[in-house]
């Protein structure tokens, strides 16, 4: 289909889908089934799981037509990790029943995902988690522990990697499952962060039976869809458009604009300078938005998280800086449970605080260096001790 | 004071920041040019000689290829291309470093020339040879000028002393700027002398221009004078960036390459996650840098009206960007990267004066702050 799909032809789908689902007229939940079953959801998907096999780029057209109409979206704040991460994995690497049964409940939101990747022991170097599944029957019974998990509370599935063999080195011990939330074995508690509130959960597995249907790609390959999951999480962080003055900038502009009172010479040099830098990552994510769409993709994704890490960590400093006797102040440390991750929103000092963790989720910054020197520049890897020791056999 | 106009604004029209396949095609030709015949050691010794120019490149890069005339339309002699192209042979030129008054007279002086009425008179000639390349001309101006100070330089009169004026050597024509207007002046006529400084970058020689009873041709009154001299000193800025995006990919290519081949402690250095971590911040700002310069010049050739603050922060972030590329490539190669020999120290010295040309970059991000309505306290 994707020789004959163009701009005109998705357009014209899009107005017929709205044609027979006025969104005045039709219920979220309905309309947003109907778009998946007409191919408009994420058209690059294939036809019958929400897509045309068409050009990512003719994507726009049919999110502008349906805003222009009004049309409830799938609020992809709530369900960033099934879009992002398990999403493309189920796609890459599942069965045709697990895509039929997963994909369309995941897009249109009736089912929230979660991903179970991160351990206590096991951060940066994740392919040494020691989460163990063992076989037994027709399923995997599963036990450990799990953090950094975001949505857990919310999540009716997972993504979860799991030991499945110690007695290899670890990267080629890991399986790939589909994990069910509501499982008994599943505990879901709190993790309270540096903002007082509770954004992420500890995630304890005990007797966890998962059927051997649910596992994503062959037994000790679970490494190899890991990856597949992690670059799609470090594009859906870093690719995001921004207009100018998007993100963090805008907000301490609009201060120093309405707040003259504020106003110091160093504050100044130190504003300019993270303004011009934001705006140059501004423009390097517009140019690589502008590869993809010429379908010329180039490695520059991999650096744009580090860039925006960095400046929102240093723009939020300098807003709590420019605020004075108000930097002193917090807006409240109670212990909450926010329903959708929020890097920009509240006030200075939580957007200072949460900015913390961006240089640390989806891949720490010093990882993320690793992987342009290695992978972009061709620089040699250090010198490694465990590619070819048994899992079981690692200090730990 | 709305926050809405202004920086918030939607911009009118996306920037294109690709290279299109002929904007690559003239770059092949351009880095084969300088391959043959501006290689590292022929640099060294060129600039260590009385001529550190090279004729014959320059007739090949600016006639033969065309270069010269690519910001002017084809009814004036010129190619008919645009910025965008210009940019790309500063980016090659910037890798290669080579002597060449490409910047200075085939953008800033061109630029200031079509910035007048050209149809006819003496600035309608010379537009058309600075575009065929049959001769150069440089602004009289210390190289360090921004655009913001356009119109205090049209002060004085044909007789006076001008420092720091890039490429002044190689100009056959000085465009003086007066309180009268902008003249030209013949740099082999009578009453003018061109003294030869000692620069910090010896691939762009700087000298002393003096005038006492030199004749030359009005181009333009001073009002009109002083915008044209502001467009060549604002284009001249916004494609400098390419050439510091072309010297930082050098610097970045050449340490990469240099650690992976050289051992210590029995393994590359290259390995050692200290300085693969630099390297990897380097490539990062090179990255940026890119979009930077390739706003700026797609600004420049669409006659945006973001134009100047396109220019204003491509050259507020470019300009640091090549020298820590040049800073960390002498660093990272070790004691080699501090002898005469390595060419490491030409691309140094050529990012430490581009910082301080047209502007340093807080001269741009005191453009910034004026345009975005960010004032001082």
């Amino acid at each position: 289909m994707s020789a004959t799909t163009d701009a005109a032809d998705v357009r014209r789908r899009t107005r017929e889908l709205l044609a027979a689902h006025p969104p005045a007229t039709t219920g979220r939940t309905a309309f947003l089934r109907a778009r998946f079953d007409a191919g408009l959801a994420w058209v690059h998907y294939p036809v019958g799981l929400g897509g045309l096999d068409a050009p990512r780029s003719l994507q726009v057209v049919v999110d502008t037509e349906l805003a222009a109409a009004q049309a409830p979206d799938n609020d992809p704040r709530r369900i960033g990790i099934g879009l992002g991460m398990a999403a493309p994995t189920v796609l890459g690497y599942g069965t045709d029943e697990q895509k039929q049964r997963f994909l369309r409940p995941l897009w249109v939101g009736e089912e929230v995902w979660c991903q179970l990747f991160s351990e206590p022991g096991a951060g940066s170097d994740l392919a040494a988690l020691g989460t163990r599944a063992v076989r037994d029957g027709d399923d995997w019974v599963v036990d450990g522990q799990k953090v950094w998990t975001s949505s857990a509370h919310l999540a009716r599935w997972a993504i979860l990697i799991a030991r499945t063999d110690p007695d290899v080195p670890k990267h080629r011990g890991i399986s790939y499952f589909i994990c069910d939330m509501t499982d008994p074995g599943v505990e879901v508690r709190p993790l309270r962060q540096i903002t007082g509130e509770a954004e992420f959960n500890e995630v304890f597995l005990t007797g966890v039976r998962i059927p051997d249907s649910r596992r994503l790609g062959p037994v000790g390959e679970g490494w190899k869809v890991a990856r597949t999951t992690l670059m799609n999480e470090r594009v859906s962080i870093g690719g995001a458009r921004i207009p100018r003055e998007g993100g963090m900038i805008g907000t301490v502009a609009r201060t120093w604009r309405e707040r003259p009172a504020l106003r110091t010479h160093d504050l100044h040099q130190r504003l300019l300078t993270l303004w011009v830098e934001a705006e140059v990552a501004r423009l390097t994510g517009e140019r690589l938005r502008q590869q993809l769409v010429a379908g010329q993709p180039g490695p520059e994704g991999s650096g744009m998280k580090l860039a925006f890490a960095r400046l929102n960590q240093e723009i939020s400093g300098l807003e709590v800086e420019l605020l004075g006797d108000e930097g002193l102040l917090y807006s409240d440390w109670t212990m909450r449970r926010p329903e959708t991750v929020d890097f920009t929103g509240r006030d200075a000092g939580y957007r200072y605080l949460r900015s913390k963790g961006n240089s640390i989720e989806g891949g720490t910054s010093e990882i993320l260096l690793n992987i342009v020197a290695e992978r972009v520049l061709g620089l040699p890897a250090e010198p490694r001790n465990d590619k070819d020791v048994a899992w079981k056999d690692l200090a730990r | 004071m709305s926050t809405q106009t202004g920086p918030a604004a939607p911009q009118a029209q996306a920037p294109d920041l690709l290279y299109s396949e002929a904007e690559e095609d003239l770059r092949s030709a351009v880095r084969a040019l300088l391959a043959a015949r501006a290689d590292a050691p022929t640099v060294i010794a060129a600039t260590e000689s009385d001529t550190p120019y090279d004729q014959q490149l320059w007739e090949s890069l600016a006639g033969g290829i065309g270069a010269a005339g690519l910001l002017v339309p084809e009814e004036f002699g010129g190619q008919g291309a645009s910025h965008r192209e210009a940019a790309v042979v500063l980016e090659e030129l910037g890798r290669s470093v080579a002597p060449a008054p490409y910047l200075t007279s085939a953008v800033v002086a061109t630029e200031v020339l079509l910035a007048l009425d050209v149809r006819e008179g003496p600035a309608a000639g010379l537009l058309a040879d600075l575009a065929a390349g049959r001769r150069t001309a440089v602004l009289a101006l210390p190289f360090a000028t921004p655009a913001a100070d356009a119109t205090a330089a049209l002060t004085g009169t044909l007789e006076r002393t001008v420092t720091g004026v890039a490429d002044a050597a190689a100009a056959d024509v000085l465009l003086v700027p007066t309180a009268e207007g902008l003249y030209a002046v013949e740099s082999a006529g009578p009453g003018v002398t061109v003294e030869p400084l000692v620069p910090l970058d010896l691939t762009r020689p700087l000298a002393t221009v003096t005038l006492g009873g030199a004749s030359g041709a009005l181009l333009a009154e001073s009002g009109p004078a002083a915008t044209a001299v502001a467009r060549g000193l604002l284009t001249g800025a916004g494609l400098l960036a390419s050439e510091q995006l072309g010297l930082a990919e050098w610097c970045l290519t050449e340490t990469v390459r240099h650690t992976r081949e050289r051992h210590q402690f029995n393994r590359p250095v290259g390995s050692f996650q200290s300085l693969k971590h630099r390297m990897a911040q380097l490539w990062l700002e090179v990255v940026s840098a890119r979009a930077a310069a390739r706003n700026a010049a797609d600004a420049l050739a669409t006659g945006s009206p973001d134009a100047p603050l396109a220019v204003a922060v491509a050259q507020a972030y470019c300009s640091k960007v090549a020298v820590h590329a040049a800073e960390e490539c002498v660093q990272l190669h070790g004691g080699i990267g501090m002898t005469w020999e390595h060419p490491a120290h030409l691309y140094l010295k050529r990012a430490k004066a581009d910082s301080l040309a047209y502007g340093s970059a807080g001269r741009h991000r005191e453009a910034v702050a004026a345009l975005v309505e960010l004032p001082a306290p």
